[in-house]
């Protein structure tokens, strides 16, 4: 198992440096000059020569990359233009809203998804599981950004039951975890089915049922416990869905997470927030890609041996 | 019955975008304040907007802008993943593994995240956002091609070919590339659909195509900001969304199962 995590984390190691690297890179991608960019057309020279040299942007290509590469291993993200602040803090500050958005929009994900999925699987071609599948194909299809507004106008607008946005109250997760949610719920509902149905094939259910135990016993009890390894998998690869989905859900209902802040540094042209915001989410999504892979090869040793 | 509902979804929506101009007199752009918000009438089907231009007109000219650029990104994306998958799985040892670490950069930023990094610092405009999706768009095709090419290039009639002194060139194009298409246009037609969402959110989010150029993204956009005394501005582009990538997603899934009986 060590080696194989060893080897695991070699192989994202490059990975992280050419991300860190294209993140670097975005900065120069900034037609003309960022500075101006940033400060706008009537900026005085002096401004602009202040801001160029805060943001090293007069030194040469490498002294820039190799400062940017000492700050980033010593946690250093730069400082925001906007707030004056470092970028870390800012971050910071927002993780754990985006953290718990993404928790509830999961937990939203498998309430809906294994019912769904087992009863499709359950029933499978009959009238019930067509139902299943296609509001899984709807789920799909729907845009977040338009379920959010959806949303809020019945719950919000027309029943008044929940807010439409902020922060404070539990009441305040609902939509934004459900408009999240959605999305990985439907697809979540269709792996879990499509797995479900591949392990009653299996010999070991034939095997239950000539026990005399129930299908639906046999279904959830035996063949969905099989399912699990799959489905947890996909939930892990799916996250990065969720943490893109952030940046949208966050926008349409004011919540205060990292999503949020990003869009509002590219409004405010912050280019170093914007490097230190995509950097963050990058980085979190691929560890947590490496961590779904080493607990997989942890679940499954022969996935340590290929 | 599916295959026909995605096909008479996207064929009825392209229909709608080339005949839009008949379909509605009203210019998309033209304001008419007096009647801003107005909800749908016998002259106005769908209501106006918040400026007062004719939401019918403007969702017709957006679907121009959502086929626009889902043909783009996906036309584009599929040429340079085809082109550079195919080459990655044939040739093999160090362009492989070049293209595969080029890969899996970009792979590490979730879904749209580059795209928006870059529309972000390049501005917001269409072909920056055609720019944007494609950059991460070609990497699917790329993967997809390159494992469906190290299948195929062991098969017997490939070796033949290059026995007999074919040229690359002429292995792949005529031989290793069209036994990948059937994968491929499967993805292509999901892909449109993954595009179409791809621009509304850019567009949503004010990073894609910059008003009074009518987007169903933009469109939703403004919206927001009228939930509770207008919403049908929110309900008719995001339902014309949903139902274009519906169209698309029933068409591609449609697609693999004739292609592919083994994934039905």
């Amino acid at each position: 198992m060590l080696a194989y995590a060893l080897r695991r984390i070699a192989m994202t190691i490059p990975v992280l440096a050419g991300v860190a690297t294209l993140v670097f890179a975005l900065i120069h991608l900034v037609p003309g000059d960022p500075a101006q960019a940033m400060l706008g057309e009537s900026a005085p020279a002096a401004d602009l020569a202040e801001l160029r040299t805060r943001l090293g942007l007069d030194q040469p290509l490498t002294t820039q990359y190799r400062h940017y590469v000492t700050g980033l291993v010593r946690g250093n993200l730069g400082t925001s233009f906007r707030y004056n602040t470092p970028v870390a803090r800012e971050i910071g500050q927002r993780l754990g809203r985006t953290a718990q958005l993404a928790m509830a929009a999961m937990a939203v994900a498998l309430v809906i998804a294994i019912p769904l999925g087992i009863i499709g699987a359950l029933f499978r071609g009959r009238a019930i599981d067509h139902v299943a599948t296609t509001l899984s194909l709807v789920g799909v299809s729907m845009p977040n950004f338009w379920l959010g507004p959806l949303l809020a106008i019945v719950f919000s607008v027309w029943l008044g039951w929940l807010p439409v946005s902020g922060t404070g109250t539990w009441a305040h997760l609902v939509l934004p975890a459900v408009t999240l949610g959605a999305a990985l719920a439907a697809i979540l509902t269709r792996m879990t089915r499509a797995t479900l149905i591949d392990e009653l094939r299996e010999l070991y259910v034939l095997a239950a049922r000539a026990r005399g135990i129930s299908r639906t016993r046999a279904v959830v009890a035996h063949a969905f416990r099989n399912s699990l390894i799959p489905v947890a998998t996909i939930v892990g690869l799916q996250l990065g869905a969720v943490l893109t989905g952030t940046i949208i859900t966050e926008t349409i209902f004011a919540w205060p997470g990292v999503g949020r802040l990003l869009i509002q540094a590219i409004s405010f042209r912050d280019y170093p927030l914007v490097q230190g915001c995509i950097l963050f989410i990058a980085v979190t999504y691929v560890t947590m890609n490496l961590l779904v892979d080493l607990l997989y090869g942890w679940l499954d040793p022969r996935i340590r041996y290929q | 019955m599916i295959r026909r509902a995605g096909l008479v979804i996207v064929l009825g929506t392209v229909l709608a975008a080339l005949v839009g101009p008949w379909l509605s007199p009203f210019d998309p752009a033209s304001q008419n304040l007096p009647l801003r918000l107005a909800a749908p009438s016998l002259a106005h089907p769908l209501g106006l907007d918040e400026l007062g231009r004719d939401l019918l007109a403007r969702l017709l000219a957006g679907a121009r802008i959502s086929l626009f650029v889902g043909c783009a990104v996906v036309g584009i994306s599929t040429l340079v993943g085809v082109a550079v998958g195919s080459l990655a799985g044939y040739l093999g040892g160090k362009v492989d593994a070049i293209i595969g670490r080029i890969m899996d950069v970009l792979m590490a930023f979730p879904g749209i995240l580059l795209a928006i990094a870059l529309v972000a610092v390049l501005g917001p405009s269409l072909r920056n956002v055609v720019l944007a999706l494609v950059t991460i768009g070609w990497v699917g095709y790329a993967r997809l091609v390159r494992g469906q090419v190290l299948k195929v290039r062991e098969l017997e009639f490939i070796q033949a070919a290059r026995a007999l002194g074919a040229p690359l060139s002429r292995v792949l194009v005529r031989h290793v590339i069209p036994s990948t298409l059937s994968a491929v246009s499967v993805q292509a037609t999901l892909g449109m659909a993954g595009a179409i969402i791809a621009e509304a959110s850019l567009s949503f989010l004010g990073l894609g195509v910059q008003p009074p150029t009518p987007s169903w993204g933009t469109m939703l956009d403004a919206g927001r900001a009228h939930l509770f005394d207008a919403p049908h501005l929110t309900l008719v582009p995001g339902a014309a969304i949903a139902i274009l990538v519906l169209g698309f997603n029933f068409l591609g899934d449609a697609l693999r199962d004739r292609l592919d009986p083994r994934a039905g």
